[in-house]
């Protein structure tokens, strides 16, 4: 558990050249079966992706007769008008405010968590926090779906985006402590001492000394919940009915039972209902990828 | 010094700590811990999810227990976590080795690579849908006749559908945890073994392999228990069918609750999946015989 952390916060620059050295030295022989099973996936991968793309640029009239891997002498945008016609604005709005809505709340929360944690490790109370917040890790969603929708009725919360918001930061606080804990316990701890013999209180302490020293981690759990979330369709499938309160993912599912057979609107929202985050890989691969393998890297 | 530390104690941390705590505690034991109690609780009664929930001991159980489509759902469940397991652990290994690679071309190759990990399930099986169907789809189009099959109307073939989608998502996300598990390999080690002449593949197999144990482990926990959790994915592809060929455990319990009313029953296989998943967690915590698994339970 202790080392499960080290390849995010290892510095990545010293002694790259050297490795890269070595590599060459080694990579003589060509690792054969590696290329192979690398060009074939790229495939296995791509195809589908463009396919998908130039399909949706198509126009449905002319989708059937044409050679599906050949894009389109006339490009169309017609089907992503229909797309957004059906209503995409506000789903993608509803989307924005249930991950944000889940996001900020599950790092603010988690971090104050991890803080009293790594902080207050002598205190039993919080050690068994911890303990359960752990714990928490081996309980699947779906398995808790039929309590949560019980207790969101009972809130008189059913079909509103504060259901979908609720659940979602509980199962997001488990592996954001777990995150966060690990990267808080490096902060040296004479650092804590001086803030204390300046007089800080342990609230400014956790948002002036701790925070800044994390921010690499906070990012990556802000990153890996709000994927989760914005790509989450259980708990909008069971938690809301109105379609005012579809998010992105579940109004794709609609959208497809209601235009089945036009394959190019179908495409068109899925690659608009994809883009915000492909934008976002776009700009920063690096951090959605380790945000992505936050906690399981080794 | 000694005069400075620890002279107020407005500022005993003791006092302070576990109020910070507390937001995440309360919303974490408000929406996890308590629907898990629930759901054990709930598995005792009967409930059609709208009206009165009322205790009826231990009929949800006997109706589940004794109903087929129980060891049929597990059945399912069982070989689509060993056969992606299967599927995916070995060209994960290759991936992600050959992703470790230094070489600029595979960093490009990585970049379209992970593009289907930040797509959502329920996007990647609607394309899928798409791209299958046997009149308008991708076979149907290139008039291939092999390839315009009903995929998703056959029971054999949706299996194998389930399968090839669910890898197609997720050996992305397994190759990016052997490729930091293979750079983390003393590179001084390949160094030694080519000194005493030994190949790429005798490389291979007596120092990548064995120095990736746990990355291994680690790897195959996470597929293993969120293979458990497949629903999304199952659910817009091929909704359990046809008829109940890709009925997994997950969608078993939905389409009883929230589909037939039994909330009871559904409850009662939910408790099943906590405990199956469980139970895999720690045998494969075991296997391992270290720490890896612990704390890294949850599916993806």
């Amino acid at each position: 558990m202790t080392t499960m952390l080290t390849e995010p916060r290892r510095p990545q620059k010293p002694g790259h050249h050297e490795r890269r050295r070595h590599t060459r030295q080694a990579g003589r022989r060509r690792n054969w079966a590696g290329g192979l099973a690398g060009w074939l996936w790229l495939v296995v991968v791509a195809v589908p992706l463009y396919w998908a793309l130039i399909t949706s640029l198509k126009a449905q009239s002319r989708y059937y007769a044409s050679n599906p891997l050949v894009p389109s002498g006339d490009p169309t945008l017609d089907n992503y008008r229909l797309v957004i016609e059906s209503d995409f604005f506000r789903y993608f709005v509803n989307s924005v405010v249930v991950t944000a809505g889940a996001v900020v709340p599950a790092v603010v929360f988690s971090f104050m968590a991890a803080y009293a944690i790594v902080r207050g490790w002598r205190l039993r109370v919080l050690r068994a926090m911890n303990g359960l917040f752990l714990m928490g890790l081996a309980i699947p969603l779906q398995a808790t779906v039929i309590p949560v929708y019980l207790i969101i009725i009972k809130l008189h919360l059913y079909d509103s985006l504060l259901a979908l918001i609720l659940p979602s930061i509980a199962f997001a606080i488990p592996l954001s402590v777990l995150v966060l804990t690990n990267f808080i316990r490096d902060v040296p701890k004479e650092l804590f001492d001086s803030m204390r013999v300046d007089g800080a209180t342990e609230w400014t302490t956790l948002w002036r000394l701790a925070a800044p020293l994390t921010r690499p981690a906070i990012l990556t759990v802000t990153i890996f919940n709000a994927l989760t979330i914005w790509n989450g369709f259980l708990l909008p499938l069971v938690l809301t009915q109105s379609p005012e309160r579809r998010t992105l993912p579940l109004a794709l599912w609609t959208f497809q039972g209601q235009y089945g057979v036009n394959v190019p609107a179908v495409l068109a929202a899925v690659v608009l209902t994809t883009l915000p985050v492909l934008v976002l890989y776009a700009f920063g691969r690096r951090q959605l990828l380790s945000g992505l393998t936050a906690g399981f890297s080794r | 010094m000694s005069t400075l530390t620890g002279h107020s104690p407005r500022r005993e941390p003791w006092t302070v700590l576990p109020w910070l705590a507390t937001p995440a505690l309360v919303v974490f034991v408000g929406f996890a811990v308590i629907p898990l109690v629930g759901v054990f609780a709930l598995s005792f009664t009967t409930w059609d999810g709208i009206g009165a929930i009322h205790p009826s001991g231990l009929a949800s159980w006997r109706s589940v227990l004794t109903n087929p489509g129980l060891p049929h759902a597990l059945w399912v469940t069982f070989l689509v976590m060993v056969v992606s397991w299967a599927f995916q652990t070995p060209l994960s290994i290759l991936l992600g080795t050959f992703l470790a690679g230094r070489q600029r071309y595979r960093a490009l190759l990585g970049v379209v690579y992970f593009i289907p990990l930040m797509l959502s399930s329920a996007a990647i099986a609607i394309a899928y849908k798409a791209l299958l169907d046997p009149n308008f789809g991708l076979g149907a189009g290139l008039k291939i006749h092999v390839l315009s099959q009903d995929w998703l109307g056959r029971p054999g073939l949706a299996f194998g559908v389930v399968i090839f989608v669910v890898s197609w998502q997720f050996i992305p996300f397994h190759s990016l945890i052997y490729q930091g598990g293979v750079q983390q390999i003393p590179k001084s080690l390949y160094e030694a073994a080519q000194l005493d002449g030994a190949g790429r593949i005798r490389q291979f197999f007596s120092i990548t392999l064995p120095q990736l144990k746990y990355t291994i482990i680690t790897s195959s926990t996470l597929m293993v228990v969120g293979s458990l959790t497949f629903f999304d994915l199952i659910f817009v592809l091929t909704e359990g069918g046809p008829g109940d060929a890709t009925r997994v455990l997950a969608l078993d319990m939905y389409k009883r609750g929230f589909q037939a009313n039994l909330m009871g029953p559904a409850s009662a296989i939910a408790v099943i999946l906590v405990l199956v998943g469980l139970a895999l967690a720690l045998l494969l915590r075991r296997l391992g015989g270290r720490d890896a698994g612990a704390s890294q339970l949850e599916g993806v």
